[in-house]
């Protein structure tokens, strides 16, 4: 349900001076730790972050699309190791029980993940499967009333963190395809989990990943997601959708932050006698970033207008927001390097680090070959309407 | 124990403020509104005193345009209870508030309002002392500390030199200094919950207060700009400047 206006500039205005005053000065923090401070995220769960997306009857603040990515704007303004404690409550980690779980699983898993009392991850990818996620090999075999899970889980956001999974393993081992697979909520104390080492990745620190292995965990039939077997894919295909417009919010945040960077230290660094902002070479650059932000901006909330109103399109078009948004967070990130010269390449400044965090944007949630497959896929079936 | 906080929405204090072009006020079109932080301050303080059990019912209550809702909404998040909005489009002064002040305070009887010292737009320091001699009720200015105790309210206060300790009978006016205490970051389920909160609308005529201003603005004008700085060789140049240029030592 879409808030009035006077009630969502006030959100709008409180996570904006979250974000400008509690998390902005928390960066350095965060990059030299590895960590995000245990009492940012205590802050975190009582500004009620994690519960953005999910309905107010659910315990959360239950933001339309047009209103979460708004808040996406926002929150992509800093270091994207902050949203991503959150991100898999508000994204991927629960929308699949929101969307096609049971009455009772909402009430169940929703309420305690949109306070962050449990952090949920999402378990699609493995060692063999990425792209092509619809071969995913864990098993999950009927024993009773029970499911005995084996496989393996690669690169899991917040595995580390979490209280609970949703996961993809096939129940159908007859059906090699989409059809064979379900969708389960998995506690994370289940007996025969275990984690792999964290991963050390190129950038985004503060956030963790790791493999996540099963082996003979045995979970409650009644822990599929809607209690159908065989429709798991299309539970995670459309949690992925919703996610694309998301990841595209925060893309775009990061884009202005940059811009920002970019353009302060422009005004600010001298060479030849003069700012280097005076120079039309860096003009062209900055207005280049200014206008792609423009047109990620435009284009992102005329994504979320038009999910909202459930246009039929929506696959399509949400794989155009994020392909152009994680695409162009990217060359905004090698433009404001550039402007800053050597300093871009020093740690100690901020583009150097979100040069590296932003390289993700374009690889999880679906690669931009990916989102070009859709696209071009959706619009080539529909060449005859 | 009743407690009235009345909270004025201002030019937000990260805003540059612009002089109109007419000199007659400061730009308000397309700019950022706030709080007063001040009043921030006041509502946090009251918030405390209902969360420790010493009051049980907050009510916020700001005066003006029909967009100081979002003030009072901003109250309500922090933890109001209910709000009241006097609504004019008539321009107020610190008088005219005192008035409808007066006139809601008569109508609720509270047995303390907390306000802002000042307000960080016009800065007049006035309301909350003008309210006072209004209602006969004592005051305490420039609060930084406010402990409530079998009917009557310690209050520290922040004065040239040092700090004042008074005791004053409630019902009374307490006007907030900076570090009464530090406001919480509104929440995002308090700010949900604040929509259902009951909002009531008022005209200045319903409280049978006459609102028309009294002072005449003038004009208004940017401040002086800076002039640049100077370097100085040596300590004892600045020395000498500082006392026969600037003539403060
Ligand atoms: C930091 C991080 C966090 C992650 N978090 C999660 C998580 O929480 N949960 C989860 O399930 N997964 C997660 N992932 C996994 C992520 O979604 C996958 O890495 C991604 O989908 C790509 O899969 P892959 O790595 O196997 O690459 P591959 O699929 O092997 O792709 C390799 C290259 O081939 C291209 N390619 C593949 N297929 C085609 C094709 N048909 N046509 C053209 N090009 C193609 C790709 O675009 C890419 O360039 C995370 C990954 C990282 C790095």
């Amino acid at each position: 349900m879409a808030l009035d206006q006077e009630t969502f500039a006030l959100l709008k205005e409180s996570v904006r001076r979250f974000v400008q005053e509690r998390l902005v000065p928390n960066e350095d923090r965060v990059e030299h730790e590895d960590e995000v401070p245990a009492e940012i995220i205590a802050e975190m769960k009582e500004l009620g972050l994690f519960g953005l997306s999910i309905p107010e009857e659910y315990g959360g603040i239950g933001l339309s699309m047009s209103e979460e990515v708004e808040i996406g704007f926002e929150l992509g303004q800093t270091a994207l190791a902050f949203r991503s404690v959150f991100g898999t409550n508000v994204g991927i980690g629960s929308q699949g029980i929101l969307m096609d779980g049971t009455e009772e699983q909402r009430r169940t898993y929703l309420p305690k993940i949109a306070t962050g009392e449990y952090i949920f991850s999402f378990a699609l990818t493995e060692p063999g499967a990425g792209s092509d996620a619809a071969s995913l090999k864990t098993s999950a075999v009927l024993d009773g009333d029970h499911y005995v899970i084996n496989g393996t889980k690669r690169f899991i956001t917040n595995a580390v963190r979490a209280q609970g999974f949703t996961l993809m393993a096939r129940t159908d081992a007859a059906n090699k395809g989409a059809g064979g697979i379900s969708a389960f909520i998995v506690p994370r104390d289940t007996p025969g989990i275990t984690l792999g080492k964290i991963d050390k990745k190129m950038g985004q620190r503060g956030t963790k990943t790791c493999d996540v292995i099963f082996e003979n965990a045995r979970v409650p039939a009644a822990n599929i997601i809607g209690g159908k077997p065989g429709v798991g894919f299309k539970t995670a295909m459309k949690v992925l959708d919703r996610g694309r417009l998301h990841i595209s919010s925060i893309s775009t945040g990061m884009s202005k932050r940059l811009l920002k960077e970019a353009a302060t230290y422009a005004s600010e660094r001298k060479q030849f006698g003069q700012a280097i902002a005076e120079f039309q070479l860096i003009q062209g650059m900055l207005a280049d970033m200014q206008t792609e932000l423009y047109a990620a901006e435009s284009m992102v909330r005329d994504g979320a207008a038009r999910y909202d109103a459930r246009d039929p399109q929506m696959p399509m078009l949400a794989a155009c927001c994020k392909y152009f948004t994680t695409e162009a967070v990217g060359r905004a990130a090698d433009r404001a390097v550039q402007i800053h010269g050597g300093a871009g390449y020093i740690n100690e400044y901020k583009v150097e680090r979100f040069y590296r965090d932003v390289r993700l944007l374009r690889l999880y949630e679906g690669t931009s070959q990916i989102q070009q497959l859709v696209i071009a896929r959706n619009l080539l079936k529909n060449l005859g309407n | 124990m009743k407690i009235l906080v009345p909270v004025k929405r201002v030019v937000d204090y990260n805003v540059k403020v612009r002089v109109k072009a007419d000199q007659t006020g400061v730009e308000t079109a397309n700019v950022k509104m706030s709080m007063n932080p001040f009043d921030e301050i006041a509502v946090e303080e009251a918030v405390r005193l209902k969360e420790a059990g010493i009051a049980t019912e907050v009510i916020a209550v700001s005066c003006g345009l029909l967009s100081c809702q979002e003030t009072l909404r901003t109250a309500l998040a922090i933890g109001a209870d209910r709000a009241i909005l006097v609504e004019t489009d008539v321009e107020l002064q610190p008088l005219a508030v005192a008035k409808l002040l007066a006139a809601v305070f008569k109508k609720e009887s509270p047995d303390l309002v907390i306000l802002g010292k000042q307000a960080i737009d016009d800065d007049s320091n006035q309301t909350g002392q003008m309210l006072g001699a209004l209602l006969g009720r004592p005051q305490a200015t420039f609060a930084s500390k406010v402990v409530i105790e079998g009917g009557a309210a310690q209050v520290t206060r922040e004065v040239d030199g040092g700090l004042e300790t008074i005791k004053i009978t409630l019902p009374a006016i307490v006007t907030t200094d900076l570090r009464l205490n530090e406001p919480r970051y509104v929440t995002l389920p308090n700010i949900m919950k604040a929509k259902k909160k009951p909002l009531e609308n008022v005209k200045p005529a319903d409280l049978g207060v006459d609102v028309t201003p009294r002072l005449k603005t003038l004009k208004v004008t940017e401040p002086p700009k800076r002039s640049a700085g100077v370097k100085v060789p040596d300590v004892a140049t600045l020395v000498a400047k500082l006392k026969n240029e600037a003539k403060v030592i």
